[in-house]
């Protein structure tokens, strides 16, 4: 029952809307997850991202999914914090202080035992429009954490450029969606799996023949 | 009931409808064969979805199909605005160019064509750059207001001539001679051939092609497509001339080579855009076509020019 406001504001509002103003290029869309437990990394550029991310993936997984978004901004007033926990479903990150990753990455771990899917944005903030920022170390850990869960990098284009950080006007763009071949954590350490990773990302990134910013 | 249609267009999309049953068949009974078939079963099922779409649009009423096609340039302009490079400092221009879509369609709906015919290429060409210069940003300005406009003029105003079309009969007045003309008709009649000359043009290519017309384009247009999609079209709409449109024998025979030649540049012209740009598809919309660009790349040429072609000589 906790599940009906999310699974009607995605189906009747989200949904609907993204497909008909933004619309989807899905390159390799048989790549996606199709059970949880699982990790979907992608970079970040905007806040439709997450919403995007959410409407890719069959409407049945929906009440699995849970996007992983700063408690800092999403948490700062009542309003937005009702929204983002229980309609979005986002997971907090308390980022910033000396807190031991055990405590940070709790919450997530319990979902990931629970067999949720994960959307996780490594660059931590959307950043510049359309840059690639440098990956964060958290992917890495849960990698070490849940050496079993594949964890699927997406490489999104054009978001940045219909809803940029910033702006709160809408421009119609297509969204280029580019799905890579999942990884897991086992047989190596953290190091080499975020190089993995960040090699991953760079290659769908190359994927994209779309004209980029003048 | 809507007096103005005419029963040629039931039998003409009746015909199409059995046209793509036997293609379905055909296709499947290859596949059943263990034939390698996909691109081809991919191709006719978007192209179900085209023609069902088209069907109830054309069908319903007035105002659906209005919506529909306002709806077939807005996904166009999406397509086209998100392929080319933009500017940042552009992002709220661009949603004022995407803003003259139901402007342009309203003016159909009211049926007023001074405002129709001018709007996008003199009152857009001349506002939109306005409003670059309040933004104000210089650099890469003459690119980014000429790539806009190029946009607008083919995927807003040319191809709201296919829904001025609807209207023309009655803006025009009269019937013709003793029949009654419906807009539907002659909208069926410029689609049907357009979409036909495209498959003609490549029948042709792949069977006889040989010498190529536009190699740096598109390697794959021959002259032997060309030429016998042309003739190809200029016979089919000799047939579904009665059937759709006012048309003396004649004019329907110019109307088909029309259509037939300038299919073939809007074509090319998106191949050449395509190029420039360096990519093969405009998208994944239609699975087997490509984007939504690939099928109404011709219609941009052939709706205006077939549409004048009729206004001139019939109303």
């Amino acid at each position: 029952m906790r599940q009906l406001p999310r699974l009607l504001f995605f189906t009747l509002l989200v949904r609907p809307v993204l497909f008909l103003i933004l619309g989807f290029n899905v390159r390799h869309r048989e790549r996606l997850p199709v059970r949880g437990p699982a990790i979907i990394v992608a970079n970040h550029n905007s806040h439709l991202d997450a919403p995007v991310l959410m409407s890719l993936l069959p409407l049945r997984l929906l009440p699995r999914i849970r996007p992983v978004a700063a408690a800092d901004y999403f948490l700062s007033n009542r309003w937005l914090a009702w929204f983002a926990l229980h309609i979005i479903g986002i997971i907090p990150l308390r980022m910033g202080g000396r807190q031991p990753k055990e405590t940070l990455l709790a919450e997530i771990a319990a979902a990931l035992q629970n067999d949720s899917i994960i959307i996780l944005f490594p660059e931590g903030t959307r950043g510049e429009p359309e840059k690639f920022g440098k990956f964060r170390a958290g992917i890495g850990v849960l990698a070490e954490w849940f050496p079993q869960v594949p964890i699927h990098p997406i490489y999104l284009y054009g978001l940045g450029k219909a809803l940029p950080r910033g702006e709160i006007l809408l421009v119609p763009f297509f969204c280029d969606v580019f799905v890579g071949t999942a990884l897991r954590g086992e047989g190596g350490d953290r190091r080499s799996f975020m190089a993995r990773l960040d090699g991953t990302m760079r290659r769908l990134a190359e994927e994209n023949k779309t004209a980029t910013w003048e | 009931m809507n007096l103005a249609l005419g029963s040629g267009v039931y039998m003409v999309l009746a015909g199409v409808w059995l046209f793509l049953i036997l293609a379905t068949i055909g296709v499947e009974r290859l596949a059943a064969r263990g034939r390698s078939v996909e691109e081809l079963q991919q191709r006719i099922s978007s192209w179900w979805t085209i023609v069902v779409v088209c069907s109830i649009a054309l069908l319903l009423s007035r105002t659906v199909a209005l919506v529909f096609f306002a709806l077939v340039s807005f996904l166009a302009l999406k397509e086209y605005l998100s392929l080319i490079p933009t500017r940042r400092a552009d992002r709220r221009v661009l949603f004022w160019a995407y803003l003259s879509i139901p402007i342009q369609y309203y003016w159909i709906g009211i049926e007023w064509y001074g405002m129709f015919i001018i709007f996008v290429p003199v009152y857009m060409f001349l506002l939109l750059p306005v409003a670059m210069i309040l933004v104000g940003e210089t650099q890469g300005y003459l690119r980014a207001a000429g790539t806009l406009h190029w946009g607008l003029m083919s995927m807003v105003f040319s191809l709201s001539h296919l829904a001025f079309l609807l209207v023309l009969p009655h803006v025009g007045g009269q019937a013709i001679g003793e029949r009654a003309v419906s807009g539907q008709g002659l909208v069926l009649f410029l689609i049907v051939l357009t979409q036909l000359n495209d498959v003609a043009q490549y029948c042709w290519g792949k069977l006889l092609g040989r010498r190529r017309i536009a190699p740096k384009v598109s390697p794959n247009k021959t002259v032997e497509g060309f030429v016998g999609g042309v003739l190809s079209t200029v016979l089919i709409a000799y047939g579904l001339g009665p059937w759709l449109t006012p048309f003396t024998p004649l004019d329907t025979l110019l109307a088909g080579l029309l259509i037939g030649i300038a299919g073939f540049f809007g074509d090319l012209g998106i191949s050449a855009l395509k190029r420039d740009l360096g990519i093969k598809d405009s998208g994944t919309l239609l699975p087997g076509h490509g984007g939504i660009l690939d099928r109404v790349d011709s219609l941009t040429y052939t709706a205006p020019l077939f549409f004048h072609f009729t206004r001139y000589y019939y109303f």
